[in-house]
């Protein structure tokens, strides 16, 4: 602990990052695991899912996801050898058990499902968000305070406890089970993210722009257009990025509102089931397709992830 | 000359009349651009907020929409308070939400504070860490089902390896005393890299310099932690406790894929209970006056949670 050397006195010794970062390196990998479980899994056959021990070297097969998009039905041997050639890998691997490809499964209308209502949302969300924060960032607003807390007050709401009115009132209207509903219930969610996380990025950019570019003789609505958007750009697609996530990823309400045709992935993932009980790797599979792009996201956004999930409190 | 006819000219036109050149007024402008969103946001929370209040003195049905209503006054808020089930209820809620900040914010500090040693690769280690809270907690929940059978799963197969208990004895889900620990496992899994990374924020906030002065006055590691480390990060371990506090307080998605409120009601959280009520047995009224009940709960917690965004502003 001597005073002449050349870094920084209080930088950890080294010993004390080797500690840490094992420790971590440690958590990271044990946290880890559940994930690449989900991975293995969605490769797997179901005898090998249920294996005892588990398997952690296995032969791969796509039996998994051929179960995830396809719904089969059990046949007789001789009735199976009467069918021609098999068309496709799935069609073979499913042949093996005694089955055949009866048709398409749920899961890629769910899916659609997922996106239509997840992108239609955040488009929604993110739109009515960015006039808002500026609204609010630039203009001298009465009770300001008190409406951003309105704002931000309708996301502590249980969200089983939104959903009986909304149900009731979906009912009346004729939006239950529909992807208008979804969308228009997931904007409202997501305007209160959008709006607090939007107004601090419009707060950091400098007023100045506007006010020159507005000498220059634009309107106020030009130099909105013109400065302002394009330097939030960044945390525009922050906010989406957040705004998706949270639509993506949203259960309580979809398993509550939708029951078929505007059902998304989450409630429906569950609900995959094989011969005797839940077809595991088929949820692996289903399970893995749905959180690749949330992977991608995460990574894109390690940078901005902290002033998102607290809503722009913390900025660092 | 020239200009100063022309400053003339400026001063001589009227003010409103010069912002009407130039498009809507700036007030115009504010509140076409706020009106959207509040009028999404009245239409889909508060009338239905207010649909909500109207039922809760009432016994409305919704399985039922051709039948009488009968308004009932305070008396659903009454059973509601007298109700032996709710009241158990609100204390697996309280369980719940008392482990999982604790073992949250004891694990997403120590992890946080560790990183903060930057040693080498500590930045791509942290973004693996933060991967498990982007994830849907009904997706990765339900997986978790699972992890947890008994033999088969992973999870149980761990246990069992580690403790020599037989493998079919380890039952997260169907054990009475386990099940609840099985869903704070899985949510602190999920959630302490939320806590982390706030924690990091906070500790990654406090001047170098303060450090330095206290290694002069020769503060031993232990007092500079205490003195220094903890009252400067706590703003930041008080927010992520209550994010994670108002979150869980409305835990859902979960329990109702881990345990579905089981096994019997031993992992009943007021989510779960009031969809019980609402979707299962279809007392609208009654459950509208417990989602009340809920709301006035969370629009405490909600002060408090401003109050305390506030004051770590004001630093």
């Amino acid at each position: 602990m001597s005073l002449t050397t050349a870094h920084s006195v209080v930088a950890p010794s080294s010993n004390a990052k080797l500690i840490a970062g094992t420790i971590i390196i440690a958590y990271a990998l044990i946290s880890i695991v559940p994930l690449l479980w989900i991975f293995a899994t969605s490769f797997k056959t179901p005898p090998d899912s249920i294996a005892y021990p588990p398997k952690i070297v296995f032969q791969p097969s796509i039996e998994g996801y051929c179960n995830l998009f396809t719904t089969r039905t059990r046949q007789t041997p001789e009735y199976i050898n009467s069918l021609g050639p098999a068309t496709g890998v799935c069609d073979a691997t499913v042949r093996k058990r005694n089955m055949v490809i009866a048709g398409p499964s749920n899961f890629l209308p769910r899916f659609v499902n997922s996106l239509i209502i997840a992108f239609g949302s955040t488009f929604c969300a993110v739109f009515l968000g960015t006039l808002s924060a500026y609204g609010f960032s630039r203009f001298k607003v009465p009770l300001a305070d008190d409406l951003l807390f309105f704002i931000l007050s309708t996301r502590f709401m249980p969200p089983i406890a939104v959903a009986i009115p909304i149900y009731l009132m979906y009912r009346e209207i004729g939006l239950s089970d529909t992807a208008l509903g979804m969308i228009l219930l997931y904007t409202a969610v997501n305007v209160s993210l959008a709006v607090w996380l939007l107004k601090g990025f419009i707060d950091e950019i400098p007023r100045e722009y506007e006010e020159a570019a507005m000498i220059d003789g634009y309107t106020r609505l030009q130099a909105f257009w013109r400065t302002v958007l394009p330097q939030a750009t960044t945390g525009i697609a922050a906010t989406a990025i957040f705004c998706l996530i949270f639509a993506w990823n949203e259960y309580a309400f979809a398993a509550l509102l939708t029951s078929g045709t505007a059902q998304t992935a989450p409630p429906f993932i569950p609900t995959i089931i094989g011969e005797g009980g839940q077809d595991w790797p088929a949820v692996a599979a289903g399970t893995t397709i749905f959180l690749v792009p949330i992977l991608v996201f995460t990574i894109l956004l390690r940078k901005q992830l902290l002033r998102g999930i607290t809503f722009g409190a913390v900025r660092k | 000359m020239l200009n100063r006819t022309a400053d003339n000219v400026a001063r001589a036109t009227p003010e409103p009349l010069a912002k009407k050149i130039r498009g809507i007024s700036d007030k115009g402008l504010a509140w076409l651009f706020i009106s959207p969103t509040i009028l999404l946001l009245l239409a889909i929370n508060i009338f239905p907020l207010f649909w909500a209040i109207y039922l809760s003195f009432t016994n409305y049905r919704a399985n039922r929409p051709n039948d009488v209503v009968k308004n009932l006054g305070f008396a659903n808020y009454k059973r509601i308070l007298g109700d032996q089930d709710i009241w158990i209820a609100m204390q697996t809620t309280a369980h719940f939400v008392f482990w999982t900040i604790l073992l949250q914010t004891v694990i997403g500090f120590t992890l946080a504070w560790l990183i903060d040693r930057k040693f080498r690769g500590h930045a791509f280690w942290t973004t693996i860490i933060l991967v498990p809270m982007m994830l849907s907690p009904a997706v990765v929940g339900n997986f978790w089902r699972f992890l947890y059978e008994p033999q088969i799963g992973l999870f149980s197969y761990v246990v069992s390896f580690v403790t020599g208990i037989p493998p079919t004895n380890v039952q997260m889900l169907s054990n009475v005393e386990m099940a609840p620990w099985a869903i704070i496992i899985v949510d602190t899994w999920m959630w302490t890299p939320y806590v982390m990374l706030i924690c990091l924020a906070g500790l990654r906030s406090i001047p170098e310099y303060i450090y330095e002065a206290a290694e002069v006055d020769r503060a031993s590691n232990w007092r500079q932690f205490w003195s220094i480390t903890l009252p400067m990060a706590l703003p930041f371990i008080m927010l992520a406790v209550l994010f994670r506090g108002i979150e869980n307080f409305k835990m859902f998605d979960m329990v109702n894929l881990l345990t579905g409120g089981g096994p019997g009601s031993t992992t009943e959280v007021a989510s779960i209970t009031l969809k019980r009520q609402a979707f299962e047995s279809w007392r609208t009224g009654y459950s509208s006056a417990f989602a009340i009940i809920l709301f006035v709960a969370v629009f405490g917690l909600a002060n408090i949670y401003v109050k305390a965004l506030n004051k770590v502003k004001q630093r």
